[in-house]
């Protein structure tokens, strides 16, 4: 055969250099964060304080468990899921109007969409902690300061999810009801909301896994649930409350997560 | 053509069967409300009756402390940085962790099994409660931010990415094994080329991600601009607080840009 | 070119049910759909549109129900014109109207009985809509056309349980309930495989001659307008450039109707 004589071709390339360029910039990236940073203090008892905490997540408190004092670790944490779950259910019912705003369906002017996603971005990352002070301001340091702030935060992802599944939304069932004479509140009724809902609850009950997560931090400030005793447990370094605290929390989002997924993998 | 006959409708409607499950998790649901609201002391009319004191932070929010821009920028960059290294670190070890949880690599359920709980255990654990534990351990500073991120990155990227790795084509991996390769060069030629890019897309995914929790990090002490925040949010400082949310706000829409640009010429 | 305006079903009135009146249509971005338009459709024959893709067949469709709106001329079903109505009376005139469509247009997650109750939303005040009150009479009627389609049996099956061609003929249940003297087809076989088209197609004509409802069908293959249809519209880049018994459409005639480019190239 002749055709094993030919030379190797030169390998064809397209234009690659955005390509070299993204890369050039991730590794600039990452070597100007390491080069820039200050020596990496550390205290010089880490060693024993991570000892002691080990030992304490291994023998953890059982006696904290419960007590019935209603400060306890399985009252803290049905607070934290009460907070988690009464905030989603605010909040779902919130990003409703700003979905609809949001949503880019044809008929909408571009301006109108992009304020409302760009409102949802700026709630989004408004920190939920700064959230919670401030409505403690309003409501007092409560397990309800944390449920506002969980039901605010929570409109900015939540919001965006919905006005997706209205963007996906197919509407030739609507298309069928106006052929049959529907109004256009028939349409909203008979076909948008029969498709959309399954789908704006699987979303809600994802948001609630993220809100459970929230509503553990938030007792940092004061805004109730289990963050509360668990920042004073760690500043009293009683390690083997910290322990039985941790326990809880890994049991709760995983007993949490795992309903609500398969829950969701049932809607869907 | 139409050779059967139309059939006849004669018959009347049979009962519908009664959805159990549908009023069963209705149910569930309303008193999951009412137990929550009670649990929690959701107070709707006290919320509005006190709604001028959110007014007042609300409206010293609106007029920001300019002056106080300057200051924040060192403790932003730091925080940007503390992001990239902590997701850098995290991702690096997140990727052959995921290949040790991926079944269609590791054949050993016992290994997988357990390697996965690990890295569950790890996922449920929130972000700042992991900082208030690793100050407590290394103490006040960046390091601990680093740490929290990084362990933060690695439950984020190595799920993803496990999920990535078990859902490639298989048939490279067969046709490698039929031409008598070992485990390192399926790996290699087989695995790796299917899933690098996905790889540097999730990397940028949880760097964006990153800069948003590191910027509250240092409300525990670990480090960045929520150090500063914590001080002003002390202090009733809400002009200062808002000049700080702006510039986050900022430094999140630019980097959820350039990360998008990125992931999309990398892909 | 044969043109005919003289009914070809024997049994036929004199008064068209649909009539087209110099019938334009520019959609907002341009496209031509439909060019000066003329056509009178009488009640009990079974009419179908060919033609090649772009060339009208679906705008034409839809302007008699208005989910189009045409740019000039007049639409008249049964006498009213549809073109001019305006609220509860294009609702009314739309209620007697009813479409099939090429992808079924089904709420997937819903129950066939829901789906094909949908067909009576015309005759229902919004309000009762809001609740989904669907009186007894009207599930008996939607349970009596599943069964003229041979699905008594799925009636309360999800949507999305049913074959294609189940679907299909949900959708003509769900026109049947709205007891319609017209029904419109828009490619109703066009995603179905050659067995169940002849049961879906069996069915339409079955409606046409045993409940006199007149159908006005669009499809894409021409043996089938051949052995069904009573007669023939060819669109072509927007005009009509038949009409005629479906006798009189020879070899010759066909392929002057799919002449030309695609037009399709051009619109999209
Ligand atoms: N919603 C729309 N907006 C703009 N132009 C459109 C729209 N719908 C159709 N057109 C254009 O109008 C022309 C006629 O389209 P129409 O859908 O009626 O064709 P058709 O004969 O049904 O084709 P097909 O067989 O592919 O369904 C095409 O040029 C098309 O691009
Ligand atoms: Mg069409």
């Amino acid at each position: 055969m002749d055709a094993t004589n030919k030379k190797l071709p030169p390998r064809e390339r397209k234009n690659e250099w955005p390509k070299y360029l993204a890369w050039a910039f991730v590794a600039a990236l990452i070597i100007w964060a390491f080069v820039g940073m200050p020596a990496f203090a550390i205290k010089p008892n880490a060693g024993q304080i991570g000892g002691s905490i080990m030992s304490g997540i291994f023998h953890p408190d059982w006696a904290y468990v419960y007590r019935g004092d209603g400060e306890d670790l399985v009252s803290t944490l049905l607070q934290t899921i009460a907070i988690a779950f009464i905030g989603t259910f605010i909040s779902a019912i919130v990003s409703l109007p700003f979905a609809f705003w949001a949503a880019n369906t044809k008929h909408e002017f571009w301006l109108v969409t992009r304020s409302g996603k760009f409102l949802l971005t700026a709630i989004r990352t408004f920190p939920e902690i700064v959230l919670a002070l401030m409505f403690i301001k309003a409501v007092g340091p409560s397990a309800f300061a944390g449920v506002l702030a969980v039901g605010f935060h929570s409109v900015g992802m939540l919001a965006k999810l919905f006005s997706e599944a209205i963007e996906n939304l197919d509407n030739g069932a609507g298309e069928s009801v106006t052929s049959a004479g529907g109004t256009r509140m028939d349409v909203t009724m008979l076909a948008t909301i029969p498709q959309l809902l399954p789908e704006l609850i699987s979303n809600t009950l994802y948001r609630f896994e993220l809100a459970i997560r929230s509503a553990s931090i938030l007792g940092i400030v004061g805004a109730g649930g289990i963050g509360t005793p668990l920042i004073f447990a760690i500043s009293a370094r009683a390690w083997s409350r910290v322990g039985i605290i941790l326990l809880g929390i890994v049991i709760m989002v995983t007993l949490v997560d795992f309903i609500s997924g398969s829950i969701r993998k049932k809607l869907i | 053509m139409a050779d059967r006959k139309m059939a006849a409708p004669q018959m009347t409607l049979p009962k519908k069967p009664f959805g159990w499950e549908k009023l069963i998790v209705t149910i569930l649901m309303i008193a999951g409300i009412l137990w929550s609201a009670g649990e929690t002391n959701v107070d709707i009319p006290m919320f509005f009756a006190n709604f001028d004191q959110f007014m007042k932070i609300f409206d010293q929010m609106m007029s920001p402390d300019w002056s106080y821009t300057s200051y924040v920028i060192a403790p932003l960059i730091e925080t940007i940085k503390m992001a990239v290294i902590g997701t850098t670190i995290g991702a690096l070890v997140a990727a052959p962790y995921a290949f040790l949880v991926s079944r269609n690599i590791i054949q050993n359920r016992f290994v997988t099994g357990i390697l996965r709980f690990i890295l569950n255990i790890i996922r449920t654990i929130p972000d700042l409660l992991l900082a208030a534990l690793f100050v407590a351990v290394v103490g006040i500073g960046p390091v601990a931010g680093i740490i929290t991120l990084a362990i933060f990155t690695f439950g984020m990227v190595g799920k993803l990415f496990y999920e990535a790795v078990e859902t490639i084509d298989e048939g490279p991996i067969e046709a490698l094994t039929a031409s008598g390769a070992n485990k390192w060069e399926i790996v290699r030629y087989a695995v790796i080329p299917q899933v690098s890019s996905y790889f540097v897309s999730y990397f940028l995914y949880a760097f964006e991600i990153n800069v948003r929790a590191s910027t509250v990090l240092g409300y525990v002490g670990a480090g960045g601009i929520g150090v500063f925040l914590q001080q002003a949010l002390g202090q009733f400082r809400y002009d200062r607080v808002s000049i700080m949310v702006l510039v986050i706000f900022a430094v999140v829409l630019v980097i959820d840009y350039v990360s998008l640009k990125t992931r999309e010429v990398l892909m | 070119m044969a043109e005919q305006q003289v009914p070809s079903t024997t049994a036929a009135p004199q008064e068209p049910i649909i009539q087209f009146d110099h019938v334009s249509k520019v959609y907002d971005n341009g496209a031509l759909g439909l060019k000066d338009i003329n056509l009178k459709i009488y009640p009990g024959e079974f009419v179908v549109v060919i033609g090649l893709s772009g060339a009208g067949k679906s705008t034409l469709m839809r302007s008699v129900n208005r989910l189009h709106d045409i740019t000039s001329g007049d639409i008249q079903i049964g006498g009213r014109s549809i073109t001019k109505a305006k609220g509860k009376e294009l609702l009314e005139i739309r209620r007697g109207i009813g479409m099939i469509f090429q992808n079924f247009n089904l709420v997937k997650r819903a129950s066939v009985l829901r789906n094909v109750l949908t067909g009576r939303v015309g005759y229902y005040p919004t309000w009762k809509m809001i609740f989904g009150l669907f009186s007894p009479e009207d599930k008996q009627r939607a349970y009596e056309s599943l069964q003229r389609v041979d699905l008594g049996d799925k009636v309360y099956a999800r949507a999305d349980e049913l074959s294609g061609g189940q679907q299909q003929r949900v959708s003509i249940a769900r026109a049947l309930t709205q007891d319609p003297q017209i029904i419109l087809a828009d490619e109703p076989v066009a995603s179905l495989d050659p067995q169940t088209t002849r049961h879906v197609m069996d069915d339409l004509k079955r409606i046409n001659e045993e409940l006199g409802i007149t159908v006005l069908i669009n499809l894409h293959s021409v043996d089938l307008a051949k052995e069904y249809g009573s007669r023939i519209v060819g669109i072509r880049a927007g005009e009509k450039v038949f009409d005629g018994p479906v006798a009189t459409a020879d070899d010759a005639t066909i392929s002057e109707i799919y002449s030309g480019k695609d037009t399709e190239k051009e619109g999209a």
